[in-house]
């Protein structure tokens, strides 16, 4: 079966056998191995990726049922190639990670997070990767690194007043 | 891990749908996947044929009418969490919907689906037999409806037949004023199934005492269970006529044993939980504004 995909902004197709998992299309058809194979069953979080902004496990559904979204995955986060985004730099900063396993999936259920607010509680941090499993970290420095990613997100989105006196404010028509 | 071959179709209305799930018996339902897929991989299910519902405008939206909200079939779970009309008017779903599973599993995993899958300790399900939902079936004569307590036969078991689909939930709204829920589960890690569940509704008038009752308990049976505690009504809820009424109703529970809880502990925590959970509901309608009627 042919499906159309766009994946991290950039429409894609293959030809896939109905069983195949968006995981699986996602790693050996477009060989975007940044989503992790952890469980394949839906428990352990590790293949997050965003569907319509949205984090969900591409192991739970089919390529086919996946055409016509957006899907992000972790290789669509950094602003260009050899950088990190602010949310992945963050986890480094704080040793959010250590084997690595879990981190993609972590740092997508982040982003989702942060897209929808920048003052986050502990809980809420907590609810977001509630559902995605890490081996190694005990959970305490992803959470010191998702609230590190929010604070500067949120030092980033308030316009300093230094900068404002430089540059003229264009005023949009 | 990998599921064994299958077709997949994705109809464009419901009749087809159910034409397509009456002509072939190895045919099967795709709604938000949560369930089946895993199952599909660990080799438990292996239909022939997936018919995908989830995008089918007639089983869309939520809306309020005739003293119901309607919960169309493939309304997923985390758009049900943040719908205005159901925490205004069926609060008690609002109330459960962050106990089932995570955020990404709820992103994709449907009200209908939770419904048809009828997991004994599921959250949605025991909302719908402790409030008296109707389930609205479509079947190849034509739409039907069926009352929770007839819909739900055992574990994983419904009288759902072959060619057919659940398409809304109808969850009955109350009239009252203020109205209060409370929800208790005990399970291994938040969000994952639960050994045992208690769900709440309670409706006071404007000096406390309980106008309508509702409770109901999960995991503990072989489906959701509505205790009958109508002798609450004109009660203050105070924790004597709780514990009485919960005792009264709770004796005769059939519950089950496996290897995380046995029977005896299931029925001592349902009455527990259903304490608690009572005990919420009634704090939570007290402390409702006396508004005017919504
Ligand atoms: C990690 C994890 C944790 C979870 N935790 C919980 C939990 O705590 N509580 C809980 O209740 N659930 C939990 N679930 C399951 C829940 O997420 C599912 O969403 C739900 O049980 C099924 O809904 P679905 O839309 O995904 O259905 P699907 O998986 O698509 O389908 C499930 C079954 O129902 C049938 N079906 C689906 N829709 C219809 C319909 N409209 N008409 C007829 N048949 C239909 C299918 O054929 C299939 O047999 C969990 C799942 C996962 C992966
Ligand atoms: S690989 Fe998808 S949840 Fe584990
Ligand atoms: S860093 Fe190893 S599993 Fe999370």
């Amino acid at each position: 079966m042919k499906v159309d995909l766009r994946i991290n902004g950039i429409n894609r197709s293959a030809e896939v056998e109905p069983r195949k998992t968006l995981l699986d299309v996602l790693r050996e058809n477009f060989l975007l191995n940044g989503t992790h194979a952890g469980c394949e069953h839906g428990v352990c979080g590790a293949c997050t990726v965003l569907v319509d902004g949205e984090p969900v496990r591409s192991c739970l559904m089919f390529a086919v049922q996946a055409d016509g979204y957006e899907i992000t995955t972790i290789e669509g986060l950094a602003p260009a190639p050899g950088e990190l985004s602010v949310i992945q730099d963050a986890f480094c900063e704080t040793h959010g990670l250590q084997c690595g396993y879990c981190t993609p999936g972590m740092i997508l259920a982040a982003h989702a997070l942060l897209q929808n607010t920048l003052t986050p509680t502990r809980e809420d941090i907590a609810e977001a990767i509630s559902g995605n499993i890490c081996r190694c970290t005990g959970y305490g420095q992803i959470i010191e690194a998702v609230q590190f990613a929010a604070d500067r997100l949120r030092v980033a989105n308030t316009p300093r007043p230094a900068a404002l006196a430089e540059k003229p404010i264009v005023e949009a028509k | 891990m990998k599921p064994a071959p299958f077709d997949y179709v994705r109809p464009e209305t419901l009749a087809e749908a159910c034409a397509l799930l009456a002509g072939d018996e190895d045919a099967r339902v795709i709604a938000g996947g949560q369930t089946l897929v895993p199952m599909l991989a660990m080799r438990l299910a292996r239909p022939a044929k997936l018919i995908d519902i989830l995008r089918l405008p007639e089983l869309a939206g939520i809306r309020e009418e005739d003293g119901a909200v309607i919960v169309g079939a493939t309304t997923r779970q985390a758009i049900a969490e943040r719908d205005p009309v159901i925490r205004a008017s069926v609060p008690m779903l609002a109330r459960v919907l962050p106990w089932v599973g995570h955020p990404p599993t709820r992103n994709r995993g449907t009200v209908g689906g939770s419904i048809a899958n009828a997991d004994p300790s599921a959250e949605i399900p025991l909302v719908a037999v402790t409030l008296g939902a109707e389930i609205l079936l479509a079947t190849p004569d034509g739409p039907a409806s069926m009352s929770s307590d007839d819909f739900f036969i055992g574990p994983m078991l419904t009288t759902i037949g072959q060619g057919e689909c659940v398409r809304a939930i109808r969850f009955p709204v109350w009239p009252h004023k203020r109205i209060g829920t409370g929800f208790f589960e005990i399970s291994a890690r938040k969000s994952d199934f639960a050994f045992v569940a208690a769900a709440a509704q309670v409706a006071l008038d404007d000096d406390g005492h309980c106008l309508e009752v509702a409770l109901g308990v999960g995991g503990v049976g072989d489906r959701p269970l509505r205790l009958d505690v109508s002798q609450l009504n004109g009660t203050r809820l105070d924790a004597a006529s709780i514990s009485g009424a919960i005792n009264a109703a709770s004796g005769d529970i059939d519950a089950m044993s496996d290897l995380h809880a046995s029977a005896a502990y299931r029925r001592r925590v349902a009455v527990t939980l259903g304490i608690r959970a009572l005990e919420a509901a009634r704090d939570n309608a007290a402390a409702t504004q006396r508004k005017g009627a919504r």
